[in-house]
């Protein structure tokens, strides 16, 4: 019930006149103060049309540069340091669907089962929860590159030594993009009411039917949502996987577990945008552009599907 | 739930029986075990980072003094004889990291106060998807943007003649980097201050409106104080993550280390020396594979420390205000 509650008449009539009052005010202002205030308006505006024009000039850019190259080719071909007009992105293409679904293998049931434990089982007042929940969110924050050395001195060698396979890859991906899974399952966890909860428990369900028939099924928008831009993070990260064995030129198609290498997306585009020809130069941004494409496809889902199943209760 | 219903079923007279469950449901002990270890599993990837971390860099402080390490300001490993001095690089971040905020700073409080206290819910619902769109582009797209459009087309026009050294002619420039950066952390800075802005009560925007302030006035000296943790909090996790970087100062920044503030130069960032020193057929044993775990540690600390810092400030902010 605050002032900006206007469904009541009197109130709306006290706003109506706060309002008159204060324009009222406002129009005695000192000069200085107006000018002021318009010179701020307009500095906000600037700020916001640089932010615009930065994000326009890129995809802009991208179109330019990459048109001349756009073509099937693109996802049939193999690289080709000989032949430019001819290399595409076949290879890295497969690499990177696989290394996705690798991703989301993993991902969804350990992300979900994290969230639900620290919103469904865990004792918040135990010093090992709460070392779990503020665990996630530093993980969330901690460098892509970094994991990348986990990758290399875990997972290809070292405890795992899976060798330089598209497995530990994916794992490496998976591992790195776990937390802002877990942070979006939670958080569609806890907007399921417990009077919801209570209600299933008194019909006499145990705490996990309970989870698996009302808590699950209502949350799934929102951890679908956090999934698809968890994997859209992991689609476009070069970094880490520059340091597992994301080799940069495989003609053929790679396999999960073969020891011949493999690539993926950005890793390739990272490859042709280093060099300078304007062959290559036109590549990388093709490349951009299709990975661009498919984000922002993956992206607008994603924000579709939370706007569109998103549960007020 | 049809074992669960018999409780209500007993016949009366009998004292009543507690609630429990009728049989001892190791099925549902075993689904909270197996909850469990996904969620102790983010623990053991912080362990698995620290220890990674950890083994070759003590390796590498038996071959390098640890004080030649954290204080010297070359970083030649490739010269004969090699110099391990990290500030060299740790110059080469901090140059970007600070020209990129500069750049975002201003652009990313900008774009959030006009968020949160001027647009209309409109101009609202179109804006903050382009912003959510800028925070999902690749960062390998925005390092080739850097690379063949900021400097060549914004940077070179406009730079002041010789100025610093001149801008004409720099394949590379810490410069483009920090633009492409800045471009990155926009919409972190925007989101969480605007979340912060909007926590404000609306109860201190009509006071101060009540006293007749401008708009201005109340954006500057009313919402922006008490939503400052926040705003902090999110400068903070911007500079983490443009310290943590890689993709753009790879491919715009250059990888000569210079120990220099100086945008203009070419550099060599941390992050830039792990990606480019750690791909393909290094050996493990050799005293470069170690400096790129040791560096990840340099690396890995400066990102901890103000990921603990932001999310404390963010933290501290929703307590105040829910």
């Amino acid at each position: 019930m605050g002032i900006g509650d206007a469904s009541a008449p009197r109130n709306r009539l006290a706003v109506a006149g706060a309002r008159a009052t204060t324009q009222a005010m406002l129009r005695q202002q000192p000069r200085g103060d107006v000018i002021r205030n318009t010179v701020f308006a307009g500095l906000l505006l600037l700020a916001v049309a640089i932010a615009l024009a930065g994000l326009l000039a890129l995809l802009i850019q991208a179109f330019a540069k990459g048109s001349s190259a756009l073509s099937t080719d693109l996802f049939t071909n193999p690289p080709s340091t000989a032949f430019p007009e001819k290399a595409g992105y076949r290879p890295a293409i497969i690499g990177s669907l696989q290394l996705i679904a690798g991703v989301i293998l993993f991902v969804v049931p350990v992300g979900i089962g994290a969230a639900l434990y620290l919103e469904e089982y865990a004792d918040k007042s135990r010093w090992w929860n709460t070392l779990i929940e503020v665990n996630i969110q530093n993980l969330a924050a901690v460098p892509s590159i970094i994991y990348g050395i986990l990758g290399l001195a875990f997972i290809v060698r070292g405890p795992l030594d899976l060798g330089f396979i598209l497995a530990a890859g994916s794992l490496t991906l998976a591992l790195l993009v776990l937390p802002m899974v877990i942070i979006a399952a939670r958080e569609a966890i806890r907007a399921v009411p417990d009077s919801i909860r209570q209600g299933s428990l008194a019909l006499g369900a145990t705490k996990w039917q309970t989870i698996r028939t009302q808590v699950l099924p209502a949350s799934i928008p929102g951890i679908a949502t956090g999934v698809i831009l968890a994997v859209s993070r992991a689609l476009g990260e070069t970094a880490p996987l520059l340091l597992v064995g994301a080799t940069v030129f495989v003609t053929f198609d790679p396999t999960p577990f073969g020891t011949d290498g493999y690539s993926a997306m950005p890793v390739q585009i990272f490859n042709y945008a280093l060099r300078p020809q304007e062959e290559f130069q036109a590549l990388a941004a093709a490349g951009i552009i299709v990975m661009l494409v498919v984000l922002l496809a993956m992206n607008s889902f994603a924000i579709w599907l939370r706007n569109r199943y998103e549960q007020r209760w | 739930m049809s074992q669960g219903a018999t409780t209500t079923q007993e016949p009366a007279g009998e004292p009543p029986r507690r609630l429990q469950a009728s049989s001892k449901r190791y099925g549902e002990k075993a689904i909270q075990w197996a909850l469990a270890a996904c969620g102790v599993l983010s623990v053991l990837t912080t362990t698995a980072i620290v220890l990674s971390l950890v083994g070759p860099t003590i390796g590498f402080f038996e071959i390098v003094p640890v004080d030649e390490f954290l204080f010297g300001t070359d970083w030649t490993p490739q010269f004969e004889p090699p110099s391990f001095g990290v500030l060299g690089i740790v110059a080469g971040t901090l140059n970007v990291a600070l020209w990129a905020m500069l750049f975002a700073i201003p652009i990313g409080l900008g774009t959030a106060i006009y968020l949160s206290e001027y647009a209309s819910p409109r101009v609202r619902k179109t804006l903050k998807p382009a912003l959510e769109v800028l925070a999902g582009i690749p960062t390998v797209a925005i390092g080739f943007f850097a690379v063949s459009f900021i400097l060549p087309e914004i940077i070179v026009p406009l730079w002041p003649g010789d100025f610093l050294g001149g801008a004409v002619g720099k394949p590379f420039m810490a410069l483009a980097a920090a633009l492409g950066i800045g471009l990155m952390v926009v919409p972190i800075i925007a989101s969480i201050s605007e979340d912060a802005m909007s926590a404000v009560p609306r109860g201190l925007h009509e006071g101060a409106y009540a006293l007749g302030a401008t708009k201005a006035k109340v954006a500057v000296r009313v919402i922006f104080p008490a939503a400052l943790s926040g705003i902090v909090a999110s400068i903070v996790l911007a500079i983490s993550r443009a310290v943590g970087e890689t993709m753009i100062v790879v491919l715009a920044a250059g990888s000569t280390p210079r120990f220099t503030l100086n945008p203009v130069e070419s550099i060599q960032a941390m992050t830039s020396y792990i990606a480019t020193t750690a791909t393909g057929d290094i050996s493990t044993g050799s005293v470069d594979y170690k400096s790129v775990f040791a560096v990840g540690t340099v690396l890995f600390v400066m990102t901890l420390v103000m990921n603990v810092i932001s999310i404390r400030l963010v933290r501290r902010y929703r307590e105040v205000y829910e």
